[in-house]
């Protein structure tokens, strides 16, 4: 069954990967703000007919 | 601070949400074609072409990676730009990255039909194509990453990383699951065999589902709800903690597919386990999607884009709730190799992935085209059907797969089977795969109009290819300097990254001399096959017999019963592929040598129903018509002496006149009977294959230590 070792070492490559990735993200501030991200995203698209009609619709 | 001016590239976009479309008609076109043959096995036409066990293989590949692949780079590289502030990375790539795809696909809807597939479910692609995946993925990560380092907006949003985590991770599983022998340019055997090759096989499959049709989706709900909805994710922060644990978690599940095989009892409880543990991430993100819509209930009253992507989440809620406790060793007993299963993912396919897509491309051509949706009572229609579809599609084959699972299972007071004979469980459930149709050209009906929706959405309004926005740079924090800094400074960690490194190289080389020592035999009495046995398996590859059948008795009383001796895991050793199947349309095989004359067997597969009337097999006649692949013998022998099968040296040279000695033989045994059949056709080497089938360990079992 030594394919159950390498496919766990590939699985361990993948979660170490993950793990650094997330450390990183923690350590440059990534989720130091949890709240406006969600807000920012929203907010892009300006030029957009639909965008606009959306926003009356809700405004009323 | 001076703002940046600069554009999105929508044109790309456009290119993907075609294709999304038209791949998605052919996939689901494809789909209720096989669905109807399955109670008419007369519309294969009597040609390979068109017959179900080599369309089945194409339906899937055009749905996931077609129709699916599609979707997330249509959705992707619509949300990048704008999640980045920056325009693509490179035009030039998006455009490799696209025809390659293409190419991909077409490819695959060529070489499938025509028989030439590895046999390992959604991984059926031969290596040449197996080559321009890893290719084209490896663009689309460049255009991934290096959009990231262009970016001008600091924060990566929680999109992004799903993204991120789907590009590394199906880059590794495709490449660890792809590595085979080439013995021509359509045929290679892959290095593992037998359980090895199964279990590689579904940790790739199992985190194919989590990792092409799971977190790329979830990337683009995280992006296209709120939009649609015009309000933030419920909760950002559970948005973060449900990502990096469903991530965690998913790579660990695969074993929940081979339960009760050969697997060792520990692998398959770290399956059981960690499946479990998914729910939690799983119904994070649905409940996250859900409560997003929070006071926004009358939207989903009004907007058709809303009520699809509030059923794919409640879809997708209901598929990983499901997922776990088909995980569980009982439930799994009853469920696999059943229509349950197919059920199960079509709840994921039709609901989740289908209906999101759905959602996604109604709210995004109306802004791509800057114009409204042309009709709103037609998406609507499109939702009803689609929703009516996926019930009639999902409930029909619920009932199939546990009315045939109990049949299978029931016994008589005396301890014998109620229903010994397989086709009885066959018709019982044929009602159910009608309906399933039925279900299947009502989701196709919906898309249809769909499709015309959006080209009359698109005809009305003005393409805008170009989108112009503005933004601040980016400051830079010499982020360059920082990090190489950051390794300079800190020995230990340098030495750990190197390491790190130089194992992943170690143990890329050392995998395949690693796996063929392991493949010595463990039982004493199974021996490679012969020539001839060994081309009829590669028929039996051709034909896509394994769509259907299975070759792996579980330890059941009732299975027992029914096949014979359960499996080991011996008995795979020189099995490249393995091929235990996944679903039983028809009987397992394992054990089905000897247990009927040749002469039967050239019956079945000219006409099944000529030895079992009302069987839904399709007819084979052209076996007896087509030659089989002589020449290549020698080759498959030394490759597979390559990957470790003991056939002595210089084996190859007299491969080729012991396949001439049993293929007379058999061929001699069928005229005997009447048929005149020559002895270089495919119908005598499948039927040498199955005569040999799970043999070895009947006449005596040895184990040897």
């Amino acid at each position: 069954m030594s394919v159950v070792a390498v496919l766990i070492g590939f699985s361990l490559l993948v979660a170490t990967g993950f793990l650094v990735a997330f450390l990183w993200a923690v350590k440059s501030g990534q989720y130091d703000d949890k709240q406006t991200p969600a807000i920012r995203m929203l907010m892009d698209d300006k030029n957009s007919n639909v965008k606009e009609n959306e926003n009356h619709e809700e405004k009323s | 601070m001076q703002l940046e001016t600069f554009k999105y590239d929508n044109t790309i976009v456009r290119k993907f949400t075609i294709a999304t479309a038209v791949w998605g008609i052919v996939g689901m076109l494809v789909g209720v074609f096989i669905a109807t043959q399955l109670f008419v096995p007369a519309l294969n036409l009597g040609i390979p072409y068109t017959t179900f066990s080599r369309l089945r293989p194409l339906h899937t590949n055009a749905v996931i990676f077609a129709f699916v692949g599609n979707g997330i780079f249509m959705g992707f590289y619509y949300m990048i730009q704008r999640l980045c502030k920056a325009r693509i990375f490179s035009d030039l790539l998006s455009n490799i990255h696209f025809w390659g795809w293409q190419l991909i696909i077409v490819s695959a809807a060529i070489t499938l039909p025509l028989g030439y597939t590895t046999s390992k479910e959604y991984a059926e692609l031969e290596w040449p194509i197996d080559i321009m995946i890893t290719i084209i993925w490896v663009v689309f990560g460049i255009n991934l990453i290096g959009t990231l380092m262009k970016r001008r907006e600091k924060h990566m949003y929680v999109a992004i990383w799903f993204m991120i985590a789907t590009f590394v991770t199906v880059a590794i599983l495709h490449i660890v699951n792809s590595i085979e022998l080439p013995v021509s340019f359509w045929k290679s055997y892959p290095v593992y065999a037998g359980v090895q090759d199964a279990l590689v096989q579904w940790w790739y499959g199992h985190n194919a589902v989590a990792f092409f049709l799971t977190t790329p989706y979830l990337g683009l709900m995280y992006y296209y709800l709120p939009k649609a909805a015009n309000r933030p994710v419920y909760s950002y922060r559970l948005s973060i903690i449900h990502f990096w644990s469903l991530i965690f978690i998913y790579i660990w599940a695969g074993p929940h597919h081979l339960l009760y095989s050969a697997l060792p009892d520990w692998a398959q409880s770290l399956g059981t386990v960690f499946s479990i543990m998914l729910i939690a991430p799983s119904w994070g993100g649905m409940l996250n999607g859900l409560l997003t819509l929070r006071g926004a209930w009358d939207k989903v009253r009004e907007d058709p884009v809303l009520k699809f992507m509030v059923v794919a989440i409640t879809a997708y809620g209901m598929a990983t709730f499901e997922g776990p406790m088909l995980a569980l060793k009982n439930v799994n007993a009853v469920a696999h190799f059943t229509d349950w299963i197919i059920a199960h993912v079509h709840v994921g396919a039709l609901g989740w992935n289908g209906f999101l897509t759905f959602g996604i491309l109604y709210w995004l051509v109306p802004r791509l085209y800057n114009t409204k949706l042309y009709s709103k009572k037609l998406a609507n229609f499109h939702f009803w059907i689609g929703f009516l579809g996926i019930v009639f599609y999902v409930v029909a084959l619920y009932w199939a797969g546990l009315t045939q699972s109990l049949m299978w299972k029931q016994f008589t007071p005396e301890g014998t089977l109620q229903y010994p004979n397989f086709l009885e469980t066959v018709l019982q459930i044929l009602p159910m795969y009608m309906i399933r149709a039925v279900g299947g050209a009502l989701y196709l009906t919906g898309a249809l109009v769909m499709v015309y929706n959006l080209v009359k959405t698109a005809k009305q309004g003005t393409f805008i290819r170009e989108e112009e926005a503005q933004a601040a740079p980016l400051i830079k924090e010499t982020s360059e300097k920082k990090s190489h800094h950051w390794l300079e400074s800190r020995p230990i960690q340098f030495m750990i990254l190197s390491l790190v490194a130089v194992l992943i190289g170690g143990v890329v080389e050392m995998i395949p001399t690693f796996l063929i020592k392991t493949n010595i035999p463990t039982i004493a009495a199974v021996k490679p096959y012969t020539p001839l046995e060994l081309q009829g398996r590669d028929v039996y590859i051709e034909s896509g017999c394994n769509t259907c059948h299975s070759q792996l008795v579980r330890p059941f009383r009732s299975e027992t019963e029914r096949y014979g001796e359960y499996s080991k895991a011996g008995e795979y050793v020189y099995d490249h592929p393995f091929l235990w199947g996944s679903k039983r349309i028809g009987p397992d095989l394992l054990r089905v040598g000897k247990k009927y004359p040749n002469l039967w067997h050239y019956h079945h597969l000219i006409d099944p129903r000529r030895m079992s009337p009302g069987s839904i097999m399709p007819p084979f006649p052209w076996l007896e018509k087509v030659d089989i692949d002589v020449a290549s013998t020698p080759v498959k022998i030394s490759a597979m002496r390559s990957l470790g099968v003991p056939y002595p040296p210089g084996y190859e040279n007299q491969a080729t006149n012991d396949l001439w000695k049993q293929a007379n033989e058999i061929a001699l045994d069928l005229q005997k009977s009447g048929i005149p059949i020559e002895s270089n056709k495919q119908m005598i080497a499948l039927i040498a294959y199955l005569q040999r089938l799970g043999t070895d360990i009947k006449a005596k079992e040895q184990v040897v230590k």
